[in-house]
């Protein structure tokens, strides 16, 4: 195939990264933080319109590298689109927090961890599979810590780093394992090698197995799920709320593509190994995800813990590890990623008459009085994530668990299923503290017509208009998950 | 006569002594960082063991990226590190408890 054609497939991230290296120039020079955002805005609108073409029908590039399908395409178009509401809802947070004021920095350092994300989404080989998570990684790390003068902002980074760093070395030992016990780094090869294994007569190596564990060890702490989480509530916490946003967004859309598409394309011949540590991630991050959230009192720390719980539901579709299943993960994704980006923008309207973040939850009360709009989007938001019927939340349960019952899992889904009531009764709490609580001091007004546009959006979404965009969503997540098998 | 095996036990001493750095230390967080290139260099070491082994040059390949990376980790790793600092005028691994958790 000739370089054109695979440089056709790689059009996102080519976008991405150009933008990005031009922009930070723009930026060394004494560009104004508006322009820089605005172009980086556009280039990511850009990065998402180029996918309809080659880069969601292309197939393999660069001899094996990178895939091009329909699945990378349906988890780019997420991510792109969750990157660009990270760079706009910046502007108006850093306004108002005093002292740091936000630089031009911040968008250039959201690209290029889209370019990462794009990469892990299409990783065909373990190497791009690397490269591509350190990239955003390692742009993620500098997100956390993006309020210089805030020391909870510097510790969440550090946190986030030693922890972020540890997990790459045990995905890399991982790696390399897997790459000395089957000869190769390329995930449909490597199915092949363990096929071979399996079929000897001493069966799968235990060298093998070790390289399993320890890569969906590494790829569990990026996609925060139980027992490597505990860096989560402290990074969300720490970090500014518009990074906090992107976090938990964008990465975990981009890591859970990256585990199906390993899971699935690179290790589906031993789908009967890493099907047991999936069961016990999910389960366990569901149970510690509604358990934990119970006592919090901070609305970032408790949507920390949400989205733990959320990826264990993610994990379910996972664990049938057939086509439904993977469509019913990716489905779960985009509704998980409006709930959540509208959920963040709300707490992002939660501030003093003086202008600077409050993120208590005990100051939400009563605020159905002094703000009704809000208050009834962040209603939406919470009951869609508790999952209760007539939102989009539950459609996105539904899927995951109809999957888990179809392939045979009835425990699985039941203690799902039950879990998920215990997870209710802290999103309801907020509800109740917002409706039937004395009022707080009211929260300034919105001031961003962004900010209250986004929130619309969102809301409208996870409501039950959003039902209309069953039929799309569940087709291309359908067509992306066909694409893997 | 030195084999694979010799490698990839070495490789997961130093793995071990990198992760067990991050967990039993409790001094300064440099101590910290030295751990975590202990634990990229013995993947390092299993990779290129791996490739002469096999006679395959992508492990090769493989260990230029993961050098390359931890370089920019390192970078990264630093400068939070002094941001860290000039917040907190103290870098020991007790302290960072403003966060529960």
């Amino acid at each position: 195939m000739d370089y054109a054609a695979n440089l056709a497939m790689t059009m996102p991230e080519i976008i991405l990264s150009v933008t990005g290296i031009a922009l930070l120039l723009v930026a060394a020079w004494g560009g104004s933080t508006r322009w820089v955002s605005g172009l980086a805005i556009g280039a990511l609108l850009t990065a998402s319109f180029s996918l309809i073409g080659p880069p969601t029908s292309g197939g393999v590039a660069f001899d094996g590298l990178y895939k091009a399908d329909a699945f990378a395409g349906f988890a780019k178009a997420l991510i792109f689109i969750a990157a660009a509401v990270a760079i706009a809802i910046a502007p108006r947070f850093f306004a108002r927090t005093e002292g740091d004021d936000l630089k031009p920095e911040y968008p250039v350092l959201i690209l290029f961890s889209a370019v990462g994300m794009g990469m892990m989404a299409s990783a065909a080989d373990l190497i791009t599979l690397y490269v591509g998570l350190e990239l955003q990684s390692l742009a993620a790390y500098v997100l956390a810590s993006f309020m210089r003068r805030d020391t909870r902002s510097a510790e969440a980074g550090l946190k986030y780093f030693v922890l972020g760093s540890l997990a790459s070395g045990i995905l890399l030992y991982g790696i390399s394992l897997v790459y000395g016990f089957t000869g190769t780094t390329i995930f449909e090869e490597i199915a092949v090698g363990i096929a071979q294994q399996q079929g000897s007569e001493n069966g799968l190596s235990l060298g093998l197995l070790f390289g399993i564990v320890f890569t969906f060890a590494g790829i569990a702490f990026k996609i925060s799920a139980v027992p490597f989480h505990m860096w989560t509530p402290d990074v969300y916490e720490g970090a500014p709320t518009p990074v906090t946003t992107f976090f938990a967004s964008a990465p975990k859309v981009a890591a859970m593509a990256l585990a199906v598409r390993l899971a699935v394309e690179g290790m589906g011949t031993a789908t009967d190994e890493w099907r047991q540590i999936v069961i016990f991630a999910a389960l366990a991050s569901i149970i510690l995800g509604a358990v934990a959230a119970i006592g919090q009192t901070n609305i970032k720390r408790l949507l920390a813990y949400s989205s733990i719980n959320n990826v264990g539901f993610a994990l379910i579709g996972l664990a049938a590890g057939n086509p439904e299943g993977v469509a019913a993960v990716m489905s779960y994704m985009a509704i998980y990623v409006a709930m959540t980006l509208g959920a963040f923008l709300c707490v992002l309207q939660m501030r003093g008459a003086d202008g600077q973040p409050v993120e208590d939850i005990a100051s939400l009360s009563g605020m159905s009085k002094t703000r009704p709009g809000v208050a009834a989007a962040l209603a939406i938001f919470m009951f869609s994530l508790a999952g209760i019927p007539p939102l989009m939340g539950f459609w996105a349960k539904f899927l995951v668990f109809d999957a888990a019952v179809a392939a045979g899992y009835l425990t699985l889904a039941a203690v799902g299923i039950a879990a998920s009531v215990i997870g209710a009764y802290y999103y309801l709490k907020i509800v109740k503290t917002m409706y039937f609580d004395e009022p707080a001091p009211a929260f300034r007004p919105v001031e961003s017509y962004v900010e209250g546009g986004l929130i619309t959006v969102a809301a409208i979404l996870v409501s039950p208009i959003g039902y209309l965009l069953i039929a799309p969503l569940g087709l291309a997540a359908q067509r992306a998950a066909v694409s893997l098998f | 006569m030195i084999g694979l095996t010799h490698y990839l036990v070495v490789a997961a001493i130093l793995f071990v002594i990198g992760v067990l750095g991050i967990f039993i230390n409790r001094k300064n967080i440099i101590v910290i960082l030295m751990a975590i290139e202990l634990i990229l260099l013995a993947v390092n070491i299993n990779l290129i063991a791996f490739s002469a082994a096999l006679g395959d040059l992508v492990g090769q390949v493989f260990s230029m990226f993961v050098l390359t990376v931890a370089a920019g980790e390192a970078a990264i790793g630093l400068a939070i590190l002094v941001i860290y600092f000039r917040g907190r005028g103290t870098i020991s691994v007790d302290d960072p408890s403003r966060m529960k958790g």
